[in-house]
């Protein structure tokens, strides 16, 4: 550590840990706050979110556009316009962003309505599988459309 | 346990403000496109599937109810598009007064419903339509 702090439990005061339970005091024992405490990452979740929603406000706005310049929806003409090199290439930026924005946002959803830890993990976890599946199948879907 | 202070309940909040009702929409709709990846998804499975599959997921998605969910994802689509420029505005630090945000809400409720009707007519007017 390079500033002054001091996070020896040993080299405080004595009473210093009687101060922290008083009323009024919002400060946690060290013993609670240890393994508990910033996991150095909380930016990462709002950095990608935004890197997300940028990629995606070109990506929808590309999307929405095409499907409804589609002189149809039949079978023929969908296939030749995933078979176009730049439709299978944002198609599947769009999936891969959208998954990604998708999982952060209704994370965060979960993680503020959902109580009680365990459900709260099995959750969390179902959602990440959940999403990883729809991004596999999604791109997997695109990409053998786009190479037949 | 020591008595800790709380976080103010939801009442306290003028809820008739439309600033924070902009807040939960955007949740909500931001849900709703989840959901809505999932259709795209089988959506573009039924298209690797081949012509016979994919006919036959047609006929699902054209069930007279998936209307009604179309409609849904175009307006959360409009909606969350327009309120996610907001946010990103709000992160290069503009906008954030109160007499701004209040402004931008409802200029994003609007700016939505006017995308929405355009792209429903649009919808309408293409081609045959109805996936």
């Amino acid at each position: 550590m390079t500033s002054g702090t001091n996070f020896d439990d040993a080299k405080r005061p004595a009473g210093a840990a009687e101060a922290h339970d008083g009323p009024g005091n919002l400060r946690s024992p060290l013993a609670t706050v240890l393994g508990r405490g910033s996991a150095k990452e909380g930016v990462r979740h709002w950095w990608v979110q935004r890197l997300t929603s940028v990629a995606l406000v070109p990506l929808t706005v590309w999307f929405v556009v095409s499907i409804l310049s589609l002189p149809s929806l039949d079978h023929a003409t969908v296939t030749a316009w995933l078979g176009q090199l730049w439709t299978a290439v944002f198609l599947i930026l769009l999936v891969l962003t959208a998954a990604w924005h998708s999982h952060l946002g209704v994370r965060v959803v979960v993680e503020d309505y959902v109580h009680g830890s365990g459900m709260k993990t099995l959750m969390l976890a179902l959602l990440t599988f959940f999403h990883v599946v729809v991004a596999v199948a999604g791109v997997l879907a695109i990409l053998k459309v786009a190479l037949t | 346990m020591t008595e800790r202070p709380l976080s103010p309940h939801l009442s306290v909040y003028r809820m008739y403000r439309y600033s924070l009702l902009s807040s939960i929409t955007n949740r909500i709709t931001g849900l709703v496109l989840s959901a809505g990846l999932i259709l795209l998804v089988y959506w573009l499975v039924a298209v690797a599937s081949g012509p016979a599959a994919y006919r036959s997921a047609r006929q699902v998605l054209s069930l007279g109810v998936l209307k009604a969910v179309y409609v849904l994802l175009l307006a959360a689509f409009s909606y969350h598009l327009i309120a996610g420029i907001r946010h990103l505005v709000w992160d290069t630090g503009h906008g954030l007064e109160r007499s701004q945000s209040q402004r931008s809400a409802w200029l994003v409720g609007i700016a939505s419903m006017l995308l929405l009707i355009g792209l429903a007519w649009w919808a309408l007017h293409a081609g045959g339509n109805a996936p």
